[in-house]
């Protein structure tokens, strides 16, 4: 069953136009990242599908119901965690929570209880009387999810949930986003960094100045960008040399003494490459090896300005 | 749970919010209570001996004082449409707001949450500017069915009040638009019977100040708390006005609130 449904969605601010023909799927249970840079409307995707704003053209639906037609059946299935945290900013963290629930209609006892429950869960217990400001982000963020959590939601939308956290805090955030889908909710998360879409999502549709330009599993992308090669380092020029005309000489840089072979990377391939070398008596200082990853997708896919060899660079470094 | 009680349910969780958000921010709270007491003070003392010599000849009241409570009172309210209309246009661009409108809660409830919360702190502050008058010689020898009543009209023009204030601060977009917009109703009160009587202005003004919204308030609030003779279109025009700005206020608030769904930024 489809959860989120999209078709030809478009939208536009005066003249700029942020969304132009957006078709997606959203199946129940899953995680589905909509990966795009900054002002590729991702945001303005989330506060379609959310109720905010209303779309120029096409049909919405979400949890079954037209987000047009029937905005309070929608409202009652999503919960939305936003790019800048929605928190109550004058409430203490618990005074947040029963806002929540009191806007949820639970009795105040089922409130007290929710409440509890997810301050433990969240690991906001000490923090539960004090002010926001003086949450740190990671707290933020984890406060504003379980304020979406209170009304138990069937679809969660994630705007940039992670953007602007430590390292830690990011990961904490990713396995609590993985507990919510081994629970059953559907989410929908935009983010801008790859290794995120790529840890979490089932499927990812990359978006790029309004458009979809790519859509599938993590895999599925990372398919469809040939980008796998080896990177062979060398002690000097005549080694270099001896090496490229061998091998063909494909990504000679004569400055850093690199040659990069492309094709499959596997044992086999680097076993029968280093043998060919050694035949030659060309000694190799240093071997990496350069699986696609979806770096090379969101380059190849959405860099409008460099080349590929500069995103062929750029992900050598890493 | 029908539609009704959700409606008041979703409203009076948004007024304990606003409440908890005024203890949180006392300062706040009690701000529109120094310039009342300020003017009270200032034309009284002040003023009062000059002015109050001039009316005696056009009022049946016997001290300023007297005279000028009432009048304050309804500035006193007045102001209270800027401190609303700031309130609520700081808190239009909280995220929590975009969150509330992405739940299936009671529409307006955000913006009738905020107006309970200012009509209570409002007739708080004309209670305090009601003792402070008291202090300073104010006295009226009407009967509790009376101040019953005189209250009541002062919840009747703070709620109409508070309401255009409400729409202000939607319209404002930010805390100096929304300011600037909620100016008029602290004008008004110079413009209207609070400190001198219309019988003593020119022509134009005079007829400006008879039919604007505080005059007959102001006279009526007069007739029930220090006896002085007034029409009935008088007070009939008084609770026109009320009701009038009420609905006026409820219909904006609630039309720019409901088009301006999100403060959206193109550029994301």
């Amino acid at each position: 069953m489809m959860m989120i449904e999209t078709r030809g969605l478009r939208k536009s601010f005066g003249n700029h136009v942020v969304l132009d023909g957006i078709d997606l799927n959203v199946a129940a249970g899953t995680i589905f990242a909509l990966l795009g840079p900054n002002g590729a409307g991702k945001t303005t995707m989330v506060q379609i599908l959310s109720t905010l704003i209303g779309a120029d053209g096409g049909e919405v639906r979400v949890a079954g119901h037209d987000v047009v037609r029937e905005p309070d059946a929608v409202r009652a299935a999503i919960g939305v965690t936003g790019q800048f945290s929605a928190v109550d900013n004058l409430l203490t963290g618990e005074e947040n929570l029963l806002l929540m629930a009191n806007l949820h209609h639970l009795s105040q006892s089922e409130g007290r209880k929710r409440a509890a429950e997810l301050l433990e869960r969240f690991d906001l217990v000490d923090a539960a009387r004090k002010m926001p400001s003086t949450y740190s982000g990671g707290m933020r963020r984890r406060l504003d999810l379980a304020m979406t959590l209170v009304g138990d939601p069937r679809i969660i939308f994630l705007d940039e949930p992670t953007t602007g956290l430590d390292p830690r805090s990011r990961h904490t955030m990713w396995q609590i986003i993985r507990g919510l889908v081994a629970s059953g909710v559907t989410i929908l998360l935009t983010t801008q960094y790859l290794d995120e879409a790529d840890q979490l999502a089932d499927r990812i549709a990359v978006l790029d100045r309004g458009k979809l330009v790519a859509q599938g599993t993590p895999d599925e992308l990372k398919r469809r960008i040939p980008g796998g090669h080896i990177l062979l380092q060398f002690a000097d020029a005549q080694g270099l040399e001896a090496a490229s005309r061998i091998l063909g000489a494909v990504g000679c840089d004569d400055n850093a003494l690199t040659l990069q072979v492309p094709g499959d990377v596997n044992v086999r391939s680097i076993r029968a490459l280093l043998n060919r070398l050694d035949d030659e008596s060309i000694a190799v200082n240093d071997l990496s090896i350069h699986i696609p990853d979806l770096d090379d997708v969101f380059f190849a896919l959405t860099d409008h300005s460099t080349n590929d060899h500069s995103t062929m660079q750029k992900g050598n470094v890493r | 749970m029908s539609n009704l009680s959700f409606a008041l349910r979703d409203s009076a969780t948004m007024l304990r919010r606003d409440f908890r958000h005024s203890l949180r921010y006392p300062a706040m709270s009690l701000s529109g209570l120094g310039v009342p007491i300020i003017m009270l003070v200032l034309f009284d003392y002040v003023f009062g001996g000059a002015i109050g010599a001039g009316l005696g000849s056009v009022t049946h009241i016997g001290s300023y004082i007297d005279y000028l409570a009432p009048g304050i009172i309804i500035m006193a309210v007045g102001s209270g449409c800027a401190t609303t209309a700031i309130n609520l246009c700081m808190d239009m661009s909280e995220g929590i707001i975009a969150r509330f409108r992405t739940m299936a809660i009671f529409r307006a409830s955000v913006l009738t949450g905020q107006v309970l919360g200012s009509l209570i702190r409002t007739m708080i502050t004309v209670v305090l500017v009601f003792g402070v008058a008291l202090l300073m010689g104010f006295r009226s020898d009407a009967n509790p069915v009376a101040w019953i009543a005189a209250l009541g009209l002062i919840a009747l023009i703070t709620l109409a009040v508070t309401w255009m204030g409400v729409a202000f601060g939607l319209v404002g977009k930010t805390p100096a638009g929304a300011n600037s917009l909620s100016l008029m109703f602290q004008l008004l009160a110079f413009t209207s019977s609070a400190f001198v009587s219309p019988a003593l202005m020119p022509p134009g003004v005079r007829w400006f100040a008879e039919y604007q919204p505080f005059t007959p308030v102001i006279d009526t609030l007069r007739a029930l708390l220090l006896g002085t003779p007034i029409s009935s279109s008088t007070v009939i025009l008084a609770f026109a006005w009320c009701v009038g700005l009420t609905l006026v206020g409820y219909f904006w608030a609630l039309s720019v609130y409901n088009r301006n769904s999100v403060r959206t930024n193109p550029a994301r």
